[in-house]
This record gives structure tokens, sequence and C-alpha cells, in this order.
């Protein structure tokens, strides 16, 4: 016997464990299946033995075989038997092979002849882990006998002092009521105390199983809703969150009391999502995020969320000077769209969005005018029987555009007609008195048509219909109304006058709103410079006795105007009055469609202004959303966009392969990196007009570069300044870049100065003695047409993640009559590949390399690569540095080496189309980059 | 409910799967290889989640993947889990199996499927969550196997010690 027990253990020393049961898998790659077989017999051959370590080694292989597809349940006597050991290290590889694949008669009888006790006396064993173990264990193999005969333990163990247990047992009573449905009912008291438990984990494994159990049956839990509501508002744990808020979903159509009182909460939640979304926009996803946030605003119900809701919209798409919308024909129907919502406090919002893309976006104007046209036309339609609602504010912004930019339109007519219908009467005041003025715009530009032609009874009818309907708004209460309409009335009446008379008078009357409106910079004022011997702070009169008069006040047009200051007279002005002029002025700003805002802020004064908050907004129910007939629907301009730019794409890789035809000699280009967000181009050519500053304007430094650049009169294509970075091979923290300077202005170029500015990471080297900022003079001038090439050595830190350096080239350019010392900006991109040297390994070495274990891999794969396999060789060896180790048919390895000493290893395989590249590399980020930039390269062909 | 949990790397070789339901050995492997075609064709920039592999739970079917250099991690659900849940489950998953493995890689769970099971088992527990918290999780597989090591080290000291004494 114990000479049995001896060579039992010495055979152990010599039998498989699971790492060489895997390793032995994989290397017989070849003959698995009789390889697995052997295995199997040896793992029966282990089961027969005595030594329970033996059998838990034997069972902890099968777990693996199993997941390869291996039958095990052969083995379902000796699994439960290791089961029952006392040793932990045995159960725990039993209690994830998963036992359920037993054919259940036999395991119920086993499990209720043989460990039945065991599991009992597992459960209450002083180790939490043992328990644990056993838990798990159990989770898998559940029986309705076991789950009958343990309830009653394992209700126990959910009150054990171990918080570890708790949560195990609290799930795994899950299992027992599907198994054994009648422990429900005396079991449920204690899982909804488990609600409160203090640890989260208990908590969150009660919130689970109630949840489930509620996906069934959702109205016997309603009783809980107060308890969940409570966790909901005091949890952090996402996960408790995401399953409340799922239970909520299933009993909110039992009990509709329940919707209203999770709004808040909800949308707290929301609006947390909302404020992600502002940062996550580019201009690739602007238009799919908008229009999806377009359909949460349709189906919202509750103003206010709606209300959120558009101003994030606006919020999103208007950051940063609009910087996202490459198609703003699409914003303007988004912006007409928001319009068809009913009851928004937010009806400034989008006016002013609509005057400051109409005012700054030239490119638009036709469309926008043509659309502001048709709001204003189905005006009546958005005001309705709400006129006291928010978004009839949006006319006001349709009104002015149609009038300023009234040469756009196609059928001023009409559009004049509807801007005088009596309906419009019943407007707000201010809006009624953009309408007033605007009309009188548009008739000149009625005039100028109707004379062009030979109808001059025309021309006289217009004026008979402004003479019709003008005097309604004579009668308005509201006084700037009233006035305009007044003032442009009797005007009318005198071109009538003429105009019987036969007089010309389209000319005269267009003078009268003559000259455009630019938007100027809020920083305007701060930029003109003051005249040499001007003393503003200097009396020009002797001081008033009284405070100033207020005779010279300038007249506003368009607003409702606060008194307007002028230049303060005196030097002293108390801090209350500073604080309410500045207040005065953001209001005026805010109201000044010419006036950029460049911060929320001062949007936020907007829509606070008193006279917004006073509009009661009455909450009208309209199942049928309101449809401005007419309007374009923003999904076409998505689907049109995305076509597109699909063409523009293909345009470009055109073009793309055309220059590299062209291109001549060694240099790669630069630039033109992937499809990135700065190659999106607008649809239309869209100037976003720059802010009007005075004349002589002082730059500062706080600027944007000048539009009237003088460099733009120098004729270099950017393009054709080309240059090459290669490693040295001596030095493994120098690189060289050789740049080759074109000239191809007709003048002399000389004095060229070559600066960079260094980073901490790479610094041009310069001679000694000479400060961080010097340029290196570049050793030759340049006659017109000519090329010729300067090497400069950087020295380099770091090599693994690519850089851009920032330079700029000084030269003077020598004409006939005089020369100009000019200068070029310029970016050299260090890419990871030219820290990387062509280095030939054989493949004995290489092997050795793969093996030693210490480089970490990484994979890349490549769609759609259509060449031969050698040509795709060939180009990574040229493009990246490569050189090929081993070649077998559609299969390569590949190796190069960086000037730090990296070693870097591809596997390149293709299969129809498909590349697939896998790579080791010592330095995981050095590794990303040439992937990274691998897959660049073959993203352009 | 959790149904599956399958890692299968980039050409469909299982390396890990554990099911919550009971299947045969043969429909299990037809579920890994269904659910690694329907997964590994989509392209790298799409929507985790889909719907369908028609084997597991029919209809109430949903896939949640992540794919992290040459492994797919696939939870198969149904409706009562959320997708983002599920997902944020995953990268859990696999920083415990960072954290547990230092710089996790297709090899490590090769070798040592035990191991990521043992680490499962403390997050799942018979298709439901059990832990999210990575904290708490790295603490109960540690404490584990510093059980472990101590038993085999007892009875590798034990067995030694027999040996001596028998020769």
């Amino acid at each position: 016997m114990a000479l049995k027990i001896v060579k039992g253990s010495i055979d152990r020393m010599f039998d498989k464990n699971l790492q060489d049961l895997v390793r032995g898998i994989r290397n017989h790659k070849e003959d698995e299946a009789k390889y697995i077989s052997t295995c199997i017999d040896e793992i029966k051959q282990e089961l027969k033995q005595d030594n329970i370590a033996v059998k838990a080694n034997a069972v902890c292989k099968l777990t693996y075989l199993q997941m390869l597809g291996y039958d095990v349940s052969w083995a379902a006597f000796n699994i439960v038997e290791v089961m029952s050991s006392s040793k932990f290290t045995y159960k725990v590889s039993c209690s994830q092979l998963q036992l359920q694949s037993v054919d259940a008669v036999l395991i119920t009888t086993i499990i209720n002849s043989v460990s039945l006790p065991l599991v009992t006396q597992d459960l209450s064993s002083p180790n939490q882990y043992d328990t644990g173990v056993a838990l798990t264990g159990l989770s898998c193999f559940v029986t309705p006998d076991l789950a009958r005969d343990l309830a009653s333990d394992i209700m126990t163990l959910m009150s054990h002092t171990k918080p570890y247990i708790r949560k195990k047992a609290v799930l795994i009573m899950y299992k027992v009521f599907l198994k054994y449905p009648e422990s429900l009912r005396p079991a449920f008291p204690r899982l909804k105390e488990k609600l409160e438990d203090p640890d989260p984990g208990v908590q969150s494994a009660a919130v689970n199983v109630i949840c489930e159990l509620a996906r069934r049956n959702p109205k016997n839990y309603l009783s809980l809703a107060p308890l969940f509501f409570k966790l909901m508002t005091s949890s952090t744990n996402n996960w408790v969150l995401i399953k409340i808020i799922k239970l909520f979903g299933a009993l909110t159509p039992l009990e509709p009391r329940l919707g209203k009182k999770l709004i808040e909460p909800l949308t707290n939640l929301i609006h947390r999502a909302l404020d992600l979304l502002y940062g996550m926009v580019s201009k690739k996803n602007l238009m799919e995020i908008v229009k999806k946030l377009m359909l949460h605003v349709d189906k919202a119900e509750g103003t206010t969320y709606r209300d959120e809701l558009l101003t994030k919209i606006i919020d999103i798409c208007s950051q940063s000077n609009y910087q996202y919308i490459t198609n703003f024909e699409w914003y303007i129907s988004i912006l007409v769209e928001l319009t068809r919502l009913e009851g928004t406090r937010h009806g400034h919002l989008i006016a002013s969005q609509m005057l400051d893309v109409a005012i700054r976006v030239k490119a638009i104007r036709v469309f926008a005018v043509a659309q502001m046209a048709t709001l204003l036309d189905n005006g009546h339609l958005l005001t309705g029987n709400m006129q006291r609602n928010g978004i009839c504010e949006v006319l006001y912004a349709a009104a002015w555009i149609c009038g300023e930019f009234s040469e756009h339109l196609e059928d001023p007519m009409q559009t004049l007609e509807a801007m005088l219908r009596p309906k419009v009467a019943t407007l707000p005041g201010h809006i009624q008195a953009v309408y007033v003025q605007n009309a009188a715009k548009l008739f000149a530009t009625v005039l100028r048509k109707q004379e062009g032609t030979t109808d001059s009874l025309a021309a006289q009818e217009t004026s008979q219909l402004l003479i019709d309907r003008l005097p309604l708004f004579v009668q308005s209460a509201n006084l700037e109304v009233q006035e305009r309409a007044s003032c442009i009335l009797q005007l009318v009446k005198y071109i009538q006058k003429l105009q019987q008379k036969e007089v010309e008078v389209a000319e005269e009357v267009t003078a009268l709103f003559a000259g455009e409106l630019n938007p100027v910079a809020p920083k305007a004022q701060k930029k003109v410079p003051v005249p040499d011997g001007l003393d503003l702070d200097a009396w020009i009169n002797e001081p008033p006795s009284e405070s100033e008069s207020e005779d010279e006040k300038p007249k506003a047009i368009f607003t409702k105007e606060e008194p307007k200051h002028t230049r303060p007279r005196h030097t002293e002005v108390d801090e209350k009055e500073l604080a309410r002029r500045r207040e005065a002025r953001k209001q005026e700003q805010a109201n000044n469609p010419f006036y950029i805002k460049t911060s929320p802020s001062s949007q936020k004064v907007y829509q606070d202004q008193p006279g917004v908050e006073h509009i009661p907004v009455v909450q009208i129910d309209l199942s049928v959303p309101l449809k401005v007939p007419g309007m374009p629907m923003s999904d076409q301009y998505l689907k049109l966009e995305e076509e597109r730019r699909q063409k523009e794409r293909s345009e470009r890789k055109k073009k793309e392969k055309k220059k590299k035809r062209e291109k001549h000699g060694r240099g790669r280009r630069a630039d033109s990196g992937p499809e990135s967000e700065e190659d999106i181009t607008p649809a239309h050519h869209v100037d976003i007009v720059t802010e009007e500053m005075p004349e002589n304007a002082l730059p500062s430094d706080d600027d944007d570069k000048d539009p009237n650049d003088p460099h733009k009169a120098l004729d270099i294509d950017l393009d054709k300044y080309v240059y090459d970075v290669q490693g040295n091979l001596q030095d493994g923290s120098q690189v060289v870049v050789s740049v080759i300077f074109e000239n191809k202005t007709d003048h002399f170029l000389k004095s060229m100065e070559f600066n960079v500015l260094d980073s901490l990471n790479s610094k041009l080297q310069r001679p000694e003695g000479s400060s961080p900022h010097d340029g290196l003079a570049v050793p030759f001038q340049l006659p017109p047409g000519v090329s010729n090439e300067a090497r400069f050595v950087f020295s380099v830190q770091s090599i693994v993640m690519p850089q851009k350096l920032k330079g700029t080239l000084t030269f003077i350019v020598k004409t006939e009559d005089a020369s100009t010392h000019e200068k070029l900006d310029f970016k050299l991109h260090f890419t990871c590949t030219s820290y990387l040297i062509t280095t030939p390994c054989y493949s004995d070495a290489y092997a050795k390399l793969l093996e030693s274990g210490e480089l970490k891999s990484s994979s890349l794969k490549l769609e759609g690569v259509i060449m031969p396999f050698h040509h795709l060789l060939a180009r990574i060896c040229f493009h990246h540095h490569f050189s090929v180790v081993e070649r077998i048919d559609s299969c390569a390895s590949m190796y190069s080496r960086s000037i730090q000493g990296h070693h870097v290893c591809l596997l390149v395989k293709t299969s129809n189309q498909t590349v697939s590249i896998d790579a080791k590399c010592d330095e995981p980020s050095l590794l990303g980059n040439v992937l990274d930039e691998i897959k660049h390269t073959f993203s352009q062909c | 409910m959790i149904k599956a949990i399958l890692i299968f790397n980039n050409h469909g070789k299982p390396r890990l799967s554990k099911f919550y339901e009971h299947y045969s050995e043969d429909t299990e492997q037809q579920i890994i290889r269904e659910t690694f075609h329907l997964v590994s064709k989509r392209d790298e920039n799409v929507c985790n989640f889909l719907e369908g592999g028609m084997l597991i739970g029919g209809s109430d079917n949903k896939l949640i993947y992540r794919h992290y250099a040459t492994l797919y991690f696939v939870f198969c659900v149904d409706s009562s889990e959320s997708e983002l849940g599920i997902l944020d489950l995953i990268q859990v998953f696999v920083e415990t199996l960072d954290k547990c493995f230092e710089n996790v890689c297709e090899l490590d769970l090769i070798f040592h499927v035990d191991k990521v099971h043992h680490i499962l088992s403390e997050m799942v527990m018979g298709g439901m969550v059990l832990e999210t918290n990575m904290n708490e999780i790295i603490t109960h597989v540690d404490a584990q196997n510093k059980m472990e090591k101590s038993e085999v080290r007892a009875a590798s000291e034990a067995r030694v010690l027999s040996i001596i004494i028998l020769i």
C-alpha cells in the first residue's frame, strides 16, 4: 500500500498539468484530435487513481477540453468526487465546469447521495472562500431537489456577517426561485431587506435579482417602487442605476403616476449625457448626432425637456464659431425645423442663430432668404392662436433677413404681401416694428423690379398696397410700430405722387437702404487707436453745471432702445453707474443683430430679457406636430452631404494618384494625411465673414491673423516644399532632415534662414554658442526656378511617438527695383517610420527574437488592398524601412530596427484583398504608431 | 440574464467560453462559430451591439462585444440587460485581467484559462452580475490565489516528506 502511494506521488511529478496540456495541443497543430484523444486516455487513468490531487488535476484539464468542445459528461462522478474534497484548490476547478451538461438523472442521484452533505457542510464553513466556491458551483448545477433542500440554508447565508457571502447568497436565490418557486414567498422579505444593505455589492445583487423577477411579473413588485425611487436618487453605482431604470420601464405602464415622479431624476441623468455630446461632435458626426437629437425632440413629452434639447442642438452646432458645420443649408433647415416646436421659450435663440448665419455666411443668403420667405408666408401657422408663444420670435429674424437681402428673393411681391397681412397686427410690438421697416426695404426692391419692366402700373399698384395696409400699423398701440408706420406711409404717399407724374423713383428709394451692414467685432471699439494729441480725459467745454443733456441722442434702428450714452464726460464715474452702463451696453449688443456674440453669456442676457420673461407660456396640447409646408427636411441634406463627401473622397484620391505620378525623386510628401477632420471641405465655399474692424486697428497679440496678410502676394507653393527625414545610424539620438528648396517665384531669393521651434523632445542642432532661437543659414541662394537641397541635423530623445515641429523660413526676395523680406511657415513631420532603419535579419535570429517573449504584440487589418503580394511587401520595405526575413506563399515575416535599437517584427498575411499584419515590438507605443503609419500608406492607394 | 460569455481570437479560436444555460457540447461549438461569424465581419467603427445569433435564446438575444487587439470579448445577454452596462462590464473585465496578468495578452488567456475563469466567477455568477467594482474583484481573487498557493506548498512539502520517509 505504502509503495503504491509512493509510486503515485512520483508519477505525479511527471503528470501533465493544465499548462502542459495547452502547450501540447499547440505543438500538435497537425494531429490535434489524435493528441487530445491520448490526453483523454491519460485523464481517464488519472481519474482512476486514489490520489485526490491527481484527480483534481485531471478535472482541471477537463475544463479546458470542454471549452474546446469535447464531451466530458463521462467524468461527472469524478467531478463531484473532487468537489467534495476538503482542499480549496481542487474545488475551484470543479466549480468552473459546466456540470449541467451531465445527464440530469445522474447528477440528481449523485448530488443527493454524495455531495448534499458536503455542500451543506461547505455552506457553513468558517472560511468565506470555501463557502463562496460552493455557492458558485451550486449556481452551475441547481436542481429542483437541491433547491428545495438548500433554500433555507441559503436564506440564512443571506444574513451572513461577510458581505462577500451575502451577495453570493442573494444572487443564487434567483436560481433557487426558478427551480423551487415555493421558496419565493418566505424569502422575499429578507430579499427586500437586502435592498438597504450597507454593502453596495449586496445592494446591487438584490437589485439584480428583483429586476429579474419583476421582468416576468411586474405588478407584484409595484409596492417596491418607493424603495427603488430612493435608491435611484441616492445610488452612485451605474450598474444599479441602469437596472433600476430598466425596472421602472416595466413598472410605469402599470402605474401611470410613477411616470411623473420619474421625470426629474431621469432628466438629470439625461442632461449629464447631453453635456457629453457637446464635447463629442466633429465635422464627421455632427449631422448624425443632430439628426438623433431631432428625433428625440419629436418624441419628447414635456416642454422643459424639449427646450433643453433645442438649446443643446444650437449650442452644439454653433460652438467655436460654427467650427463643425460643413453645410450651412443643412443648418438653416434644422433651425427651420425647430420652429415647429410648440411652446418653446427659445424662439429668441433660434432667431438670433438665423440672423447670425445669414449675415455672416454670404454664400447661404440665397437659400436662407428663400426659407425665410416661406416661413413668413406660413407665419400664421406659427402664430395661429398662440401669438403669445415664444416661437413667433423667429418671424423677427425672418422678416429682417427677407428685407435686408431682398435682392435674393424669388418673388418679393408675394413676401411683401405676406408681411402686410392684417394678421401681423396680432404679433408682439417689436416684431411688428421689424415687419414695417423691412416691408419698406422690400418695397424698394419690388419697385426696382417693376420699373425695370415696362409695366409702370404695377409699380403704382404696389404703392397702393402699402397705402392700404399701413394704416393698420399706424393705429398700433406700440409707439415704435406707430412711428415707423406713419413715417413710411408718408414716404409711400409721396412716392405715389411722383409715380403718377411718371417719375422714376426706384433708384432713389433703394438709396434709402443702400450699403452693406457688416457684423462688428466685439473688440472693435477697443482697437481704435487714439490719435496723437487727443486727450480723452480733457474737458472739451467748461464743465456743465447740470447733468448731461440728451439732445443729440442717436436713434437706433430695429431694436427697442435703451437710452444710449454718449462718451462719458466725467472722469470719475461711480461703480454703480459703470455697472448700469455695462448692463445697458450688453442689452444693446444682444439686441443688435450686427453684434457678434462671442461668449454664451451674452446670449443668456438675451434670453433673460424682461420682455420674454413676461410672455406667459401657454401650453397647448397638439397631438399632431405642426408641419410647415414646403420646408426642406434636414435629413435630405444629411444624405446629400454623405454622397458629396463620398464623391469628394474619390476625387481626392484620383488627384492624389495624379500627384504621385507627377512627383519626382525621393522625397515623401509630408502632409496629406488620411481623411482627417480638416479634410472635409465645406459644401460651398463658406466664408464666415470676418468681423469688421475699424481702419488702422492696432494688431495685438491675442488676435487672429490678419486676412490681408501681405504674404498672400508671395507665390510659393507649399506642396513643393519637399523633405525627407532619416535616422542617423551611428547615433541613436540624431535624425537628418534633407530639405529641397525650390524657388517658384520669378525673383531671386537670398539670405535664407531656416528655423524650427524646438520641442522638449526634438531640437535642431545649432552651431555652438548660438541661442536655441537662432535660425540656421541655408548655405546657398536660389535663382528663379532652381532647386537645391540642404541638410539639417536634429537631436531626438524619445522616438516612440511621431512629432510635428513648427518652423519658419525667412528670406529676402530681390526684385528689379527693391527687395522685400518675407517668411514662410512650415511644419516638419517626424514619423515613427523615419526612426526605423532597414536592417537585414536572418530567420533563425528572428525566430529567437520572437521566442524571447519580451516583445509586445499588436495587429492591424487592411481591407480592400488590390495589389500583388510582392508589391505590398515592396511598399512596406520602401516606405517603412523594413526588410523581408522570410516569405512563404502569401505570408511573410519582416524586420526593422529603430535607431535606438528597438526590434520591430511583422508577420504579414494576405487573403482575398484583406491583409492582416501581426506585429511585435519591445516598445508598444512605437509599434502602434508605426502600424498607424503603415495603415495610412495603404489608405492612400 | 447573461447567457454566455465568449472570448475568441481573430481567427475564431475560442479562448474562453462560459455558458450559463445548458447546451450540448456540439451546440456550444456552433454558437461560438456563429457568434464569431457575426462579430468578425463587422468594421471597427460600427456599433458594438447586435441582435441575432439564433442559437441562443432566439429573438430575445443581444450580442455585446468589444475587440481588443487579437481578441473578441462577447457577452450574449437577453433584453433585461442594458447594452451600455454590459459594455462597461466588459471593460471592467478586461481591466481586471490586465491588472491580474500585468499587460494581459492572448497567451495569458491560453495558458491560464483556469485563472480567467476564476476572475470571471468573481464578476458573474450563474448569469447574473455579482460585482462591478474592480478593486473588490481583485481583492477577492488575490485572497483566493494566496489560499491556493499556501495549500499547494503545504501539499508538496507533505509529499516530499512522505517520499523521504518511505524511502
